[in-house]
């Protein structure tokens, strides 16, 4: 395996948590409303998430980054052609940032209600658009010879691209669902129960129509497949990850739940990311397709970013094990708050 | 307007905002540290509440320094492809380094402390506290490698129009990363230390609070006094390091427009950029030369030298150093007033001095930002210096979506501005007012 095939694999593993990470908390804000419907059970939900947020975004800081550093084409041509869009989920990041640090600083309603509203859009609108940007990767851009998107901010929202970014959010929103039944208990659990089973549903149809869409607008992302059949075990992940998430649910084990629906995620992004390759981007014209060879840096500069991967993750997976442990178990509020 | 304008302006606006936060964030982080040290190693009550008491006002500038700074890491792409695609071979490491070895360990261990102080023993909170403050100041090491090597490009080759690595290390350690790097972070010392100084001195004159008013003085009066000291000697290395591979800069910084061997230091001058001279002068004489290069006699390159199209915005370049380093002299008279009030044990009672802290309590952010004014602006025309013009690195995108993305973010941030002010504010009368809650700082929290 070449370097630049490893460094398509691991920008592809920190989308891949982000996802699962912080996509459980997108998820949980995008269900705020539906999810907490008391001041306690408001209380809950941020705290279920509070400590570990900052450190799930750090994925998809850490991901342009590797982005940018292993194959800076594609972070240029994507992040500007994609431009409003992308300050659409920047603006939805600041927003959720701010609103989980600041909602209980202040002991007052009106204040938090305002905290409210931007935690929830700042959650849904970022779980809604980063489906649509796949979509439009995923389908190919009209990009100019000097890899310039030419589509205009219209052009992203085409039905397939919608109907991908449908399908993420469901995505987060059965993390969020499953995280919220691991950390709560009584009524909250309960409440994410009952959601969870309807956003299954949606999610199951999304995904066939999805996969049936994908035929008609994107062939080329099944030729990887059909040359090498083995590949297949990848979708067929996916695809145990669903049956295995609501089975889990009935029988209670919550863990295993949100492992699965995590299982989901990945596999998704891992099907998707086998039929692009070697596209980074699929050009309109293939021609002008930034691949994994055109769109990269030096070997010098892939091999030196792995070695600092390779030294800096295992510290960091360390102690974000460590601090999870410390908060293992469900969320309280403690009696003596403010 | 063109696009490009806009870009600037958007990025100097957000960059500016999103510096206000960081030196703050290290300052009060490392001080915060020591404060946790003190704490574990005797146990005494007064250094938990302080420690307390300074990680509420942290926890204020830190979580808007964090939403910010997710703008700015993805600003290279969405404005400045152009420059992304020539820069990127080399830019990008940086960038992604300081995720995993900074960002990820500033958070977690962030997260740690809001929500679960009171889960963890005492040894673990000064780790965490000292996680913290490392995080923040390696994350400040990579984002300044970033830039000073598009100050001072180093170890790379020109090819296919892309600037190319060819050592790691030397592009690391380009000739600026170690001036600005610890000229930076010291500045962030100062910052923290003042911030806490001046709510100390406040506290003090209203006599309030004077229990964890009188050590935080103190404590935060040592720092400061250290760091701006140590500030006058880091920021001559720095301005040497600039005469060497930037001489338009320095050109500029000095108002200097002839090439002159025995280049006088302009203590005071008014660039006049029409007429290519400095009016009013008063500096002086063979100082310059010597402060660069240990000899009065030695030449000096001036602005003449350069093409006007090569010359940076010389009036911009030149008050803002100047500024700099006028208040740098006042930060040198108040540091040493307060240490002489501190030797005769008089500091926590001098009226005078603490109205003076309590009004200069936010100088030294609008100083950094000064700071990166001279050496940003100083820059231009160049983005990657000698090698690729800003005119020519921005995303080709329709004016009107980079004028409508400005606007938000004035807005927004504005927003946010005034809702740190409000926060700041309410925390520091609400310690006035009340007894001490000894619950974690959110009042609640995760997990059991
Ligand atoms: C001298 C230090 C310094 C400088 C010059 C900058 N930053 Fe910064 N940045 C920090 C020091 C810092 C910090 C102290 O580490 C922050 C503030 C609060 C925090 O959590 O980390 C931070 C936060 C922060 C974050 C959020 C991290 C998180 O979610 O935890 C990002 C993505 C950036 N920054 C990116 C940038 C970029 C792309 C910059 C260049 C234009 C930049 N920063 C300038
Ligand atoms: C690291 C990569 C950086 C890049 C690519 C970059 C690029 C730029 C560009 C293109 C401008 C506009 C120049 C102009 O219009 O005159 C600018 C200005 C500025 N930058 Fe940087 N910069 C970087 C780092 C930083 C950092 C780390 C800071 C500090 C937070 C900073 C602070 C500023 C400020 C305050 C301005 C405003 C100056 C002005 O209005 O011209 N920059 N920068
Ligand atoms: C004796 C006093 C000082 C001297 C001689 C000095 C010198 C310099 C020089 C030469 C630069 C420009 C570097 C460049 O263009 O690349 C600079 C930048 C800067 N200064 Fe100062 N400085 C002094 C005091 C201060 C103080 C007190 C602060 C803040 C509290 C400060 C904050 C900054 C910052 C944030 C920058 C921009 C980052 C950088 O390029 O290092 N400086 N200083």
């Amino acid at each position: 395996m070449d370097l630049n095939t490893v460094w398509f694999l691991l920008v592809g593993v920190l989308i891949i948590g982000y996802a699962i990470l912080d996509g459980f908390d997108l998820g949980v804000g995008s269900l705020y409303y539906l999810l907490g419907k008391t001041e306690e059970e408001k209380r809950l939900l941020i705290n279920a998430i509070g400590p570990f947020w900052d450190g799930n975004e750090v994925w998809l800081l850490t991901g342009g980054g590797a982005l940018f550093a292993a194959f800076p084409l594609v972070y240029a041509s994507v992040f500007s052609g994609f431009y409003l869009a992308m300050m659409l989920v920047l603006l939805g990041l600041i927003f959720r940032a701010v609103a989980i640090e600041y909602r209980n600083k202040v002991d007052d309603q009106a204040w938090q209600a305002r905290w409210d509203f931007l935690f929830f859009l700042g959650s849904f609108l970022p779980a809604l658009l980063f489906g649509v940007a796949v979509g439009n990767v995923a389908k190919g851009l009209p990009l100019d010879s000097a890899y310039h998107y030419t589509g205009g901010f219209f052009g992203l929202l085409n039905p397939y691209a919608l109907l991908l970014g449908l399908l993420g959010l469901f995505g987060f929103l059965m993390q969020g669902t499953t995280y919220t039944m691991l950390k709560t208990e009584g009524v909250l659990q309960e409440r994410a129960r009952g959601l969870f089973s309807r956003i299954w549903t949606i999610f199951v149809v999304l995904y066939v129509l999805a996969s049936l869409y994908t035929y008609l607008v994107a062939p080329a992302l099944f030729v990887n497949y059909s040359n090498l059949p083995v590949l297949d075990v990848i979708p067929l992940l996916a695809i145990l990850g669903i049956a295995l998430t609501p089975q889990a649910v009935k029988a209670a084990r919550y863990g295993t739940a949100f492992f699965a629906s995590s299982l989901t995620m990945a596999g998704m992004i891992l099907t998707l990311a086998v039929g692009m390759f070697p596209n980074w981007v699929p050009a309109v014209d293939p021609n002008l397709s930034l691949t994994i060879y055109n769109a990269s840096s030096s070997q010098l500069t892939l091999k030196t970013m792995l070695i600092i991967a390779l030294m800096g993750v295992p510290i960091v997976l360390f102690y974000t094990i460590y601090v999870y442990r410390v908060f293992r178990g469900k969320v309280k509020l403690e009696q003596d708050g403010y | 307007m063109d696009a490009i304008f806009l870009s600037r302006l958007q990025f100097g606006f957000t960059a500016f905002f999103h510096f206000l936060f960081p030196p703050l964030t290290i300052g009060m982080a490392t001080i915060i540290t020591f404060i946790e040290f003190l704490y574990w190693r005797t146990g005494k009550e007064i250094y938990d509440k302080m420690a307390r008491f300074w990680f509420k006002l942290f926890m204020i500038t830190f979580a808007v320094g964090v939403a910010t700074g997710i703008t700015m890491e993805f600003q290279f792409g969405t404005n400045w492809s152009e420059y992304s695609k020539f820069v990127g071979d080399i830019f990008g490491a940086p960038l992604a380094a300081e995720g995993v070895f900074a960002f990820f360990l500033e958070s977690t261990f962030m997260g740690l402390l809001v929500f679960g102080r009171d889960k963890i023993s005492k040894t673990m909170r000064f780790f965490a506290s000292f996680c913290v403050a490392l995080g923040s100041t390696l994350s400040a090491f990579w984002i300044i490698v970033a830039n000073s090597w598009q100050q001072t490009p180093a170890a790379f080759k020109i090819e296919g129009g892309r600037a190319v690595l060819t050592d790691f290390f030397g592009a690391v350690f380009n000739p600026s990363t170690i001036p600005r790097y610890l000229h930076t972070v010291d500045a962030s010392y100062i910052t923290g230390a003042f911030f806490m100084m001046g709510i100390s001195a406040y506290f003090l004159l209203r006599n309030k609070n004077v229990e964890i008013a009188k050590p935080s003085l103190k404590i935060a009066l040592i720092f400061a006094l250290v760091a701006v000291l140590a500030q006058g000697l880091l920021g001559d290395i720095h301005a040497k390091q600039v005469a060497v591979t930037q001489p338009a800069k320095l050109a500029a910084f000095e108002g200097l427009w002839e090439t002159q061997t025995g280049a006088p230091l302009n203590l005071f001058g008014i660039p006049d950029p029409a007429n290519e001279t400095t009016n009013a002068k008063i500096g002086v004489p063979g100082l310059l030369s010597w402060l660069v290069y240990g000899d009065t006699k030695a030449e000096i390159k001036g602005l003449k030298e350069f093409a006007p199209e090569e010359r940076p915005p010389v009036k911009a370049t030149y008050w803002s150093y100047h500024a700099m380093l006028f208040f740098a002299g006042w930060f040198i008279l108040l540091v040493l007033w307060g240490a002489f009030l501190l030797m005769r044990g008089k500091l926590d009672t001098n009226k005078p001095f603490l109205t003076l802290a309590y009004y200069s309590m936010l100088l030294p952010l609008l100083v950094n930002e000064l700071g990166w004014f001279a050496a940003e602006i100083g820059r231009q025309p160049w983005i990657v210096y000698g090698l690729l013009k800003t005119q020519v690195a921005a995303s080709p995108l329709p004016a009107y979506q980079v004028l409508l993305t400005t606007i938000l973010f004035f807005v927004v941030y504005s927003g946010l501005g005034a809702v740190v002010v409000y926060l700041m504010r309410r925390e520091v009368k609400k310690a006035m007012g009340e007894e001490f809650s000894t619950s974690s700082p959110l009042g609640i929290s995760a997990g059991k």
